[in-house]
């Protein structure tokens, strides 16, 4: 590879004077790689598009028309966007103290599916929104902070890691949720009149309030969970608590030294992650969708790992990538539509600039970045065991 | 008696007090044993039951009288427990009786649940059959874990990489053979175990040379595997037309199959499956017995301790991540060209993740990752099969998600180490850099 | 520089000027070295001095910049170890390299397996393993697992595992570090029947007694470089000592006597688990009062660390009490008994002591965070927490280019100083100190054992715990033994002898001759 450098392509110079717009002008110094990436991702989708003989810059315009084109479609884009916060915010929140919860997945479901039941518990339509929305939201939460809880409180008790625990608790949650929501007889959760495997619809009051009335989709869950994006970079930063967060995932040994409660510190967090992605599937369901079905929250969880590091594990940053990669799902049928080709083009992207991301030394080398900023995803952190 | 002979005697004594694993494995099986000849056998519907070894109207099998049966394993637990909880010499026995017990959960389900429904007989043969098949790709991606995180690389993308070789070796079976040519189908498999070896490379540069955090890139290789076959699927097998064709099972296994007779009979489970074992067997045989096989398990406990030695370890590193991908290849083909030929959208459906499941609960060792394999499978056909049968407890039908996701659960009871810890290999998931 | 050759045999080992260097540090400048035939070559040097650079060059690990090595009289370059394996070079690292799940004669064989066509050959393997344990006096069990044997065992291991490769030249990094007194006796025999047999032996250390012991000739490292050549004949422990500190060093720390009054901290039946369940402090009754040091000795693995961890609340004993200062403390949280007065330098710095990505600042209220002047309500005083730092970098003269550098900048000695201002800020009434100089160079450990001192003459409680008997000799009032997890003896420092010490340490008793533990 060394020996590519003299030549470069004539990558070096464009790359420098972009280098030096986005790190000088814009003071963007920590994300800079993540913006690389994406413009790389769009760059080889780009070839893969012209492959099979569709020009990419029609492919292109299509998607962002289907982004962002006009007030639903920016409105669509948000709603999409708004239950990805939460799955990066689980994970990225766990990994400060050396938690690796790919747990999302499952815990989106366990938060969806408390949410749903007692979202459509039939005293729900007496109590008014008031009420009703902050109950739904806090059994979503609850759901996720427990399904989260778990994987924490089997390494302090037992060492099991939690990313096997999270895998094997995502499958289980996932036929747990299979169940209920489609057997007929008994019937746990399932709306018998419906067609489709899916609960009750929750009751009216249950709903979360549009932002904007012209604008049905979008929905209070964008506010709840920016807000929460702050709150978390306040606790990361400012507290004790943060700071014992992150002793703990930088050094067990040490902050048990220090007088840390090493083990309370692991269930906390993962519960806390947990719940964050509980209160994401609580958002959904009683913002977009008003019933639980599974499939509503297939992949959201590995996507949420994708944004956390797209964002280096920054809450602020973790809003501005999740509108992105909801923004890109929610705008692919356009392009599906005018410029003829498959939607999982997106996908393909997505995954690209994951790769990039998760790789900076690829994308350092190529656009001639020196080190400065630790990625947070660099090995090592994850190895820590007590 | 010097002093610290006392305090020595003291200690022991309190070590057997404490509540180790052999106790509380003990206890579990003196709990089930009561339960089952206290508590099931004699509620239990006493009616003859037969385990078929053939099809109906005439099936040779077994006829048994379940409450007979649930005592026998009521009493081979209780003997367990005994066992575990007597003394040093009793406890060696107790590893003997606990594997027994371990075993004989298959044949306790299986009575359970016959003696619960309204069916006096299933085919157990078939049953077992149809385990072994469903165990193939798990068996398979556990193997692939297995070689990759011996050698020190932890790989979440088994699902990932079976996606990828399941997709594009059937894209290749479509565009060239399609999807109806012997010659083709196998060349198309080749494709796909070298496509599995292209993803584990993969996997292997950016863990090994750019050290990116082997979850992360195993989360990397499972999402790039959906979109691109996913693409590959629309764009490309889809204007081909060939969606579905023959497959290895149709054609069996040439020149073995063609054998008049027997070669029907034996060798109809697909050459794949067959292949399976093979494989296991091979992993075995190499990781065990052979001087690259020690090579590879050294790098997964301690590379600086190979290093010295003059064993490179990066090129061990990739050599055994790249074999992992082709066996994972193979496993991908499983999917799209032996139990069915054609592709579906995320058609492996989270076996990689069974897999890994499986290797834990095996404990990385190529017999345990399969006999891992087999449970899994076991409760997959168990599933299916008792939805058929309609196995209630009282008036509560058992739903085939149960069975399902007990295989998960039971993983993580053994990761959780109450029934003997699975410790994996020291050095999965750390870096390793070269002395400069 | 030139060379003392005192021997007639042919060299078999030279190192030519070698130069070495690391981002920012150059480890080997200009460093020859000449091993004969047969002899023992002690490398002599200071933590950092550039020893390990030095070998692992010369077992293939690292490659030199410049310089060139020769074996047996020809010029050598090494890509890996495996080249210099297949030179006759064996390595015995200081930190054993073994694979604690494999079997004795697994670990020996790796990289040089035995094989029967393609498949490994363990019986062959067995009976070689077991013909060189016979023949070179190195008693190990081929079918062992490594993980379950004992220090001394493994450095067999290690050993067999050498000459397995026909090494005739044998490198042997810190091998007595681990070893008692007794048992070093015994390596030393070992060494010498090696070298009888033919084997050429360099043997690296730092510690003074030792070289004088076994070697044949000495070389000095000092900063990278070679300051010294000479003979175990014709040096003596002093001329050694300012060779490797570069100037003249004074063993005894300036200490004047004290009245010792009331008793700080106070143990009654004290028991206490190690990791894996294994009772590891039993019974121990101590007491340690105010404006004394009472120092700790005894082979490590005797329950030093767990008797420090669970005076400072890190471990919960299985039995007996812990009273400090008037309070019964068994139970305590490490934060609790931190706030009650007592400092606890860990023994393991880089595992306890320190955060290493953590700026200066952060690691100096590592565990005072909760305190009022660092944080209110849960929300930290960011301010407050620098300004302390910059008021304890001068106090303690740590050399940092400013409170906010990572700590993982700073050199060891520096991180330990870090460790020491945090500990000693606040005015302690207890200070628990383990191995506080452990891998420090000379003027930083003179630093430490002033400060300890320093306490003392305030009035401070010191319970001091080390590896190193000139520590505790030179720094304690009294000094009570270890052994299996028992208080063999305590007895004063200025009555004691390092033989006597020597022999409760490896034996728990006087009484018995060394030879009981084997």
């Amino acid at each position: 590879m060394r020996q590519l450098s003299k030549t470069d392509l004539g990558i070096t110079g464009v790359s420098g004077q972009l280098h030096r717009f986005l790190t000088q002008a814009w003071r963007l110094q920590p994300l800079y790689v993540s913006l690389y990436a994406i413009l790389l991702s769009f760059l080889i989708g780009g070839i893969l598009i012209s492959v099979i003989g569709v020009n990419p810059l029609t492919a292109y315009w299509a998607l962002l028309r289907g982004m962002v084109g006009d007030g639903n479609k920016l409105a669509g884009s948000l709603a999409r966007s708004v239950p990805f916060i939460g799955s990066a915010l689980a994970l990225a929140f766990a990994f400060r103290a050396g938690l690796f919860n790919i747990g999302a997945e499952g815990q989106l479901l366990a938060g969806g599916l408390t949410a749903a039941y007692v979202g459509a518990l039939s005293w729900m339509g007496n109590l008014p929104g008031i009420l009703t929305i902050p109950l739904i939201l806090m059994a979503g939460t609850l759901g996720g902070a427990i399904w989260g809880g778990i994987p924490g409180v089997l390494r302090t008790k037992t060492g099991a890691h939690e990313v096997i625990s999270t895998i094997m608790l995502n499958s289980v949650v996932l036929f747990v949720a299979r169940w209920m929501v489609g057997s007929r007889d008994p019937v746990v959760l399932r709306d018998t009149e419906s067609t489709v495997p899916r609960t009750k619809t929750i009751s009216d009051t249950a709903v979360l309030p549009e932002l904007v009335d012209s604008l049905p989709t979008l929905h209070f869950g964008l506010l709840a969970l920016t807000g929460l994006c702050f709150v978390v970079a306040f606790i990361n930063n400012r507290t004790s608590l943060g700071f014992e967060i992150q002793t703990v995932g930088l050094n067990p040994h040490a902050a048990h030294y220090a007088g840390m409660n090493v083990h309370r510190v692991i269930v906390l967090t993962m519960a806390a992650s947990g719940a964050f992605a509980g209160l994401a599937a609580a958002s959904e369901i009683s913002g977009t969708s008003g019933y639980f079905q599974p499939g509503t929250f297939f992949l959201m969880g590995f996507d949420g790992i994708a944004i956390a590091l797209l964002a280096r594990t920054q809450p602020i940053a973790i809003i501005a990538a999740s509108l992105l990669w909801g923004s890109m799902l929610s705008g692919a049928p356009l392009m599906q539509q005018e410029a003829n080709m498959s939607i999982d083009v997106v996908r393909i992207i997505q995954a690209l600039v994951l790769l990039f991301v998760a790789a900076d030394a690829m994308v350092r080398y190529l656009f001639k970045v020196r080190k400065q900023d630790q990625s947070p995803f660099q090995a090592n952190t994850i190895g820590a065991t007590l | 008696m010097t002093t610290f002979e006392q305090a020595a005697s003291l200690a022991r004594l309190h070590e057997r007090v404490r509540l180790d694993r052999g106790t509380i494995t003990g206890l579990l099986f003196g709990l089930l044993g009561v339960t089952l000849i206290a508590g099931v056998a004699p509620t239990i519907d006493s009616t003859t039951r037969q385990f078929n070894f053939e099809r109906p109207p005439d099936p040779a099998g077994i006829r048994f009288h379940p409450p007979t049966w649930i005592i026998t394993i009521g009493v081979l637990y209780l003997l367990t427990a005994a066992l575990s909880l007597g003394s040093p010499a009793a406890q060696r026995w107790a590893r003997l009786t606990r594997v027994l017990s371990a075993l004989s959960f298959i044949p306790l389900t299986l009575v359970l649940s016959l003696a619960l429904s309204d069916n006096a007989g299933t085919n157990v043969v078939n049953l077992l059959g149809q385990s072994l098949v469903l165990a193939t790709p798990l068996a398979l991606g556990a193997t692939t874990g297995l070689w990759s995180e011996r050698s020190g690389i932890i790989n979440i993308g088994i699902e990932g990489t079976m996606l990828t070789s399941a997709g594009v070796g059937y894209m290749i079976y479509a565009l060239l053979g399609n999807a109806n040519s012997a010659f083709w189908l196998w060349f198309s498999i080749v494709i796909a175990i070298l496509a599995g070896g292209l993803v584990a490379a993969l996997h292997a540069v950016l863990s090994i040379r750019f050290e990116v955090n082997q979850i992360v890139s195993g989360v990397v290789i499972n999402l790039f595997a959906l979109g691109l076959t996913g693409f590959l699927r629309s764009e490309v097998i889809f204007k081909t037309g060939n969606t579905s064709g023959v497959s290895t099972s149709d054609i069996g296994l040439p020149l073995l199959s063609s054998i008049p007779v027997v070669g029907t009979q034996l060798f109809s489970g697909g050459p794949i499956y067959w292949m399976m074992y093979l494989v296991v067997f091979g992993t075995w045989l190499v990781m065990f017995r052979t001087p690259w096989g020690l090579r590879v398990r050294s790098c997964g406990e301690n590379p600086h301790a190979a290093e010295t030695l003059g064993i490179n370890v990066l090129r061990i590193r990739y050599q055994s991540v790249i074999l992992g991908g082709f066996i994972a290849g193979l496993g991908g083909a499983w999917f799209s060209m032996e139990s069915q030929a054609g592709f579906d959208n995320n058609m492996t459906n989270a076996a990689g993740f069974i897999a890994l499941a499986a290797l834990i609960f095996g404990k990385w060792t190529p017999w345990g990752a399969f006999s891992g394999a087999l449970l899994f499978g076991f409760s997959r056909a168990l599933g299916t099969r008792l939805q058929f049968l309609g196995v209630e407890v009282s008036g509560f039908e058992i739903p085939s998600e149960f069975f399902q996701s007990l295989p998960f659960v039971v993983t993580l009871v053994v990761v959780a180490g109450a029934v003997g810890q699975s410790i994996p290999p020291a050095a999965a998931g750390q870096p390793f850099h070269r002395s400069k | 520089m030139a060379q003392i050759n005192t021997g007639t045999a042919a060299p078999v080992l030279e190192v030519d000027n070698v130069t070495k260097t690391f981002p920012g540090v150059v480890a080997n400048d200009n460093v020859s070295l000449t091993l004969n035939e047969g002899e023992i070559h002690c490398l002599l040097g200071e933590n950092g001095a550039g020893k390990s650079t030095l070998v692992n060059m010369v077992f293939g690990l690292y490659q030199p910049d410049k310089g060139t090595i020769r074996v047996h009289g020809k010029e050598t370059r090494f890509t890996d170890s495996g080249d210099a394996i297949a030179k006759g070079i064996g390595m015995v690292h200081q930190h054993f390299q073994l694979i604690p799940v494999f079997t004795v004669t697994e670990n020996i064989i790796l990289g040089n397996e035995i094989t029967k066509g393609t498949l490994l050959d363990f019986n062959t393997a067995r009976r070689q393993v077991l013909a060189i344990a016979e023949r070179y006096g190195l008693a190990v069990d081929p079918d062992a697992t490594v993980g379950d044997l004992s220090v001394g065992e493994q450095q067999r291991v290690e050993l067999v595992k050498a000459l397995f490769r026909d090494a005739n030249i044998l490198i042997l990094d810190e091998p007595t570090a681990v070893l008692t007194p007794g048992e070093v006796d015994d390596f030393f025999s070992v060494v010498r029947n090696l070298t009888q047999q033919g084997k050429s032996i360099i043997f690296i250390t730092h510690k003074l007694r030792e070289v004088l012991a076994v070697a044949d000739r000495i070389t000095v490292l000092r900063s990278g470089k070679v300051v010294g050549n000479t003979t175990a004949k014709r040096a003596t422990q002093q001329s050694l000592a300012n060779l490797m500190v570069g100037r003249d060093v004074v063993f005894r720390v300036e200490k004047t006597t004290t009245n010792t009054s009331t008793t700080a901290l106070q143990t009654r039946g004290l028991r206490v688990q190690d990791n894996r369940g294994v009772q590891a402090v039993t019974d121990l009754d101590l007491e340690v009062r105010t404006r004394e040091i009472l120092g700790i000795a005894g082979v490590e693995g005797n329950g030093q660390r767990e008797l420090v961890e669970a005076i400072c609340g890190m471990r919960p004993p299985n039995g007996g009490t812990v009273q400090m200062l008037g309070h019964e403390t068994t139970a305590w949280s490490p934060r609790r008994i931190k706030q009650l007065g007592v400092a606890h330098i860990p023994e393991n710095r880089s595992k306890h002591g320190v955060v290493a990505q953590y700026s200066i600042a952060d690691n100096l209220v590592l565990n005072r965070y909760t305190h009022n002047k660092f944080s209110k309500r849960g929300v930290l005083n960011r301010s407050a927490i620098n300004t302390e730092a910059v008021a304890l970098i001068e106090q303690f003269d740590v050399r940092a280019t400013g409170v906010t550098a990572a700590l993982d900048t700073l050199s060891g000695g520096n991180q330990q100083k870090v460790v020491v201002a945090r500990e000693l800020s606040g005015n302690p009434q207890i200070l628990v100190v383990a191995q506080p100089t452990r891998g420090l160079d000379v003027g930083s450990i003179e630093f430490i054992h002033r400060k300890i001192i320093e306490l003392r003459d305030r009035g401070v409680a010191v319970l001091l715990v080390s590896a190193e008997l000139d520590e505790i000799m030179a720094l304690s009032d009294r000094i009570g033994v270890l052994y299996r997890g028992r208080l063999a003896a305590i007895v004063d420092a200025a009555d004691t002898t390092r033989e006597k010490l020597g022999l409760l340490m490896a034996t728990g008793s006087t009484t018995h001759p060394p030879q009981a533990q084997q």
